[in-house]
């Protein structure tokens, strides 16, 4: 992933919106051809979505069973 | 509350209510709680979100997005409600990074083994309540986003309704969030010994 190199400049621009899939096909389709051309691009990339796998996976609350019963109650009075 | 012309609107059924919308019970209470980081706040804003959400069941259309129309109830509340309760308001800005912070900070780590990087075994390392802790760490408006996108995953479109902000500003502050997160996740690694300290 060379800084000066413009299609790597660009893939990373383009990085959170390709995560997101909120890419057009077409622009999805040059940025995943440079990440099977480029390993450091591709590696930064893999990283980035496992971050994003590892951040919602560890901020999941368990609901207080307690809660579940005060919501049925306070709907069941409605 | 008026409904539009030439619908018809069946009242909200409890059965029906119940059925569709307790299962996004465990996304919501994660949601509120990121959002009050206090877990008495989060039970009451998630109690009143179905209150309200059964009440406006009526103008639910059926088909459309459930989820995306009760998050988007319990942020107006936690906005309207909880929001004024502090003292001080929050930052609006936060410093900004560059992109990949926290990859370039790792960068050149030995040791990878099957299918992962070095790098991304990093990731595993960091608790629950490091990234909680990280995440809370954001202003409220960065926190919010990043929570929408990267916890729930939400399309842009659908936190710019949540929110009822532009597509623009969904992006300006996932983006910005999503920086500052890495960023003080590096924090908490040089502080664990995970990361290298910088060289020079």
């Amino acid at each position: 992933m060379a800084e000066d190199k413009g299609d790597c400049v660009e893939a990373v621009h383009l990085l959170y919106h390709y995560l997101d899939g909120e890419l057009t096909t077409e622009r999805r389709v040059l940025i995943s051809q440079h990440l099977d051309d480029c390993p450091p691009c591709g590696q930064a990339f893999d990283f980035e979505a496992e971050l994003r796998v590892v951040i919602a996976q560890k901020c999941r609350e368990e609901v207080p069973p307690e809660l579940v019963e005060r919501v049925r109650k306070a709907l069941e009075q409605e | 509350m008026s409904y539009p012309v030439g619908r018809v609107h069946v009242m909200a059924d409890p059965a029906t209510f119940e059925a569709q919308a307790m299962e996004f019970m465990p996304s919501l209470y994660t949601a509120a709680l990121r959002m009050t980081r206090n877990p008495a706040d989060a039970e009451d804003l998630v109690q009143e979100t179905y209150l309200k959400a059964y009440r406006g069941f009526g103008g639910f259309e059926q088909g459309t997005n459930l989820k995306a129309w009760l998050y988007r109830i319990l942020t107006n509340t936690f906005i309207n409600s909880y929001r004024s309760k502090k003292r001080r308001p929050e930052e609006s800005d936060i410093e900004d990074v560059e992109d990949l912070y926290l990859y370039r900070r790792l960068g050149g780590l030995e040791g990878a083994t099957a299918g992962q990087s070095a790098e991304e075994q990093v990731l595993e390392h960091f608790t629950e309540s490091e990234i909680k802790e990280a995440l809370d760490s954001l202003p409220e408006q960065f926190r919010i986003a990043v929570l929408l996108g990267d916890v729930e995953g939400f399309s842009y479109k659908e936190i710019a309704e949540i929110l009822d902000i532009p597509i623009g500003t969904v992006m300006s502050r996932l983006h910005r969030g999503r920086r500052a997160l890495q960023k003080r996740l590096y924090e908490f690694g040089r502080q664990r010994g995970l990361v290298a300290e910088p060289q020079g």
